[in-house]
């Protein structure tokens, strides 16, 4: 088990490593890097320009600057937003918190809901809810996360709700999905043909069987989560890191973007060998 | 389910059809303002009413369709060249390639997709062209979204590998590229079509999220990404119908998606 958790978090943090590399480099290399708004300003003296453009001089070199990035972090410095003109690490105590309560709740009710449904389907061996909430899901799965954040304004409806539905779907699929599949499997047959109750069933032979699946959707769902939380609270106007994310994207705000994609991929990947973690020791237990 | 792929197919055809023939029509510019009518409701002169600049909501939602339906798939077929060239080829190859592009793979997945987009299509070139805007948004939904596909069709390939019909092959001399072009191009045909029809409906909807946060297709160039930013003006003009633009994506996504299933199912 410790050199599987060893294992695990030297993948991680080469993971994290190589992403906010990869992150950095697209940043450094798109077209529009190093171009800056107030360089259109007619009113600014040759001088004033040419410091604009020295304002991200020590970004050209790639490698150079993301190893200085490293050598920051050791040091406890996250660097300084451009575009905001203050400490990233402020910034990000800020808004981390209501970032995790948005995706908290969001995923709390997702899980809740999509558990719930496919349990009462299975339960009550009822196919008209079944296909209600089939419909449903695929109704949701078929708009687009920033129109269900713009409904959620327009309805006055509260931002985590928005994320609760962009997620909702995506996690009732992959569970009725699984559940179908488990209910074929011989042994459910078997202990149905022998007239089994149904939540015996469900909690005795369907569970044991997709807990390791519904422990990695969880740890997936915090990358959906967070993918979806950009436009929820870009649009939704909540000062959470997916705002944060859209602002310094579109400011080309270099520093901020790297402890952005190092923070979110940190989070993905913590999360998947999370989930990956527990299902293996639930394994070991058993 | 044969029926429901066909619905769908008839559905979609319908919409591309109407988006394609419509759009060409003078009648329908979408750029073209009537000042006269500013946020006017559906009449015998514009069908669907005017937007906020007068412009004709029929004409743009015509245009919109016919771009999107254009791109996506495009922007697909993009996608679905890289994850071949990547994941076949590693698939193919075994050993070493296979597990580096396999990490390679795993380390673009774990990148959020949205925010990978935002952040590269934040930092392109902004003041370009709306045709631009269009194709540079697109291709970078393309290039971007190679990682899922190229995953299922390197394990297919993998397999493939394995199987005894590539072995027979290899044993009887044949060559790798006449291998892959002849075995393994034809049995990865149908999870290549199948990946393709699924990255279209993804593509629309994330062309759509991109335009709602303002990266997507530039004005006066509709898509139905943009289209769907009216609906922030839904409640306080009342009775405006640019929703049917949100209802035509679902529609157009909804029946791909069926396209894609049933197609995965046929195999």
């Amino acid at each position: 088990m410790v050199r599987s958790i060893s294992r695990r978090c030297i993948l991680a943090a080469l993971t994290i490593l190589a992403g906010g590399f990869i992150s950095a480099t697209l940043v450094r290399y798109a077209p529009g890097f190093g171009s800056d708004e107030r360089q259109l300003d007619a009113r600014l003296s040759s001088e004033s320009l040419a410091a604009i453009r020295n304002e991200t001089a020590d970004e050209r070199g790639i490698a150079t600057y993301y190893a200085g990035y490293w050598r920051r972090v050791w040091h406890g410095d996250l660097g300084t937003s451009r575009s905001l003109n203050r400490p990233v690490r402020e910034l990000l105590a800020e808004r981390v918190g209501v970032t995790c309560r948005l995706g908290g709740k969001a995923m709390l009710s997702a899980w809740l809901a999509a558990a719930l449904l496919v349990c009462a389907s299975s339960l009550g061996r009822a196919p008209a809810l079944s296909l209600a909430a089939t419909v449903f899901s695929g109704a949701l799965l078929c708009l687009p996360a920033g129109g269900l954040a713009l409904l959620s304004v327009i309805l006055n409806a509260p931002g985590w709700l928005a994320l609760s539905l962009i997620l909702f779907p995506k996690i009732h699929r992959y569970l009725s999905n699984l559940s179908a599949a488990t209910n074929n499997m011989a042994h459910i047959i078997t202990a149905k043909a022998k007239g089994l109750a149904a939540w015996r069933i469900l909690f005795w032979h369907v569970f044991p069987v997709i807990r390791r699946e519904v422990l990695a959707l969880a740890g997936v769902s915090v990358g959906l989560a967070i993918s979806a939380a950009i436009p929820v609270e870009a649009l939704c106007g909540i000062p959470g890191i997916g705002q944060l994310a859209w602002q310094s994207a579109l400011a080309r705000d270099l520093p901020l973007l790297i402890n952005l994609s190092v923070l979110v991929i940190a989070g993905v990947t913590l999360a998947n060998s999370g989930a990956d973690l527990l299902a293996e020791a639930r394994e070991a237990r058993t | 389910m044969k029926t429901a792929r066909l619905v769908a197919v008839l559905v979609i055809a319908a919409i591309a059809l109407g988006s394609v023939v419509g759009g060409f029509l003078p009648r329908f510019d979408y750029a073209r303002q009537d000042r006269d009518q500013i946020d006017a409701g559906p009449s015998s002169a514009h069908w669907l009413g005017t937007d906020s600049l007068g412009r004709d909501r029929f004409a743009r939602l015509l245009h919109g369709t016919r771009v999107s339906l254009l791109l996506a798939p495009a922007a697909a077929a993009l996608s679905m060249l890289l994850a071949l060239a990547v994941g076949a080829a590693s698939g193919l190859a075994g050993g070493f390639a296979e597990r580096s592009a396999k990490a390679t793979i795993d380390l673009v997945l774990s990148i959020p997709w949205l925010f990978l987009l935002l952040m590269v299509r934040a930092l392109l070139p902004l003041n370009t062209s709306p045709a631009l805007s269009a194709v540079v948004t697109f291709t970078v939904l393309g290039v971007l979204g190679w990682a899922a596909p190229a995953r299922i069709l390197q394990a297919h390939a993998s397999r493939l590998r394995q199987s005894q019909f590539m072995l027979l092959g290899c044993a009887s001399g044949i060559t790798r590229g006449r291998l892959l072009w002849r075995q393994m191009l034809p049995n990865l045909r149908p999870v290549l079509l199948a990946q393709f029809w699924i990255s279209v409906p993804i593509f629309i909807l994330a062309e759509a999220n991109l335009s709602l946060l303002g990266l997507g297709v530039a004005e006066p160039l509709p898509s139905l990404g943009s289209l769907l930013r009216e609906m922030e003006t839904v409640l306080s003009l009342g009775g405006d119908f640019c929703r049917l633009a949100a209802l035509l994506v679902l529609v157009a996504v909804v029946s791909s998606l069926q396209i894609a299933v049933s197609h995965k199912e046929a195999y």
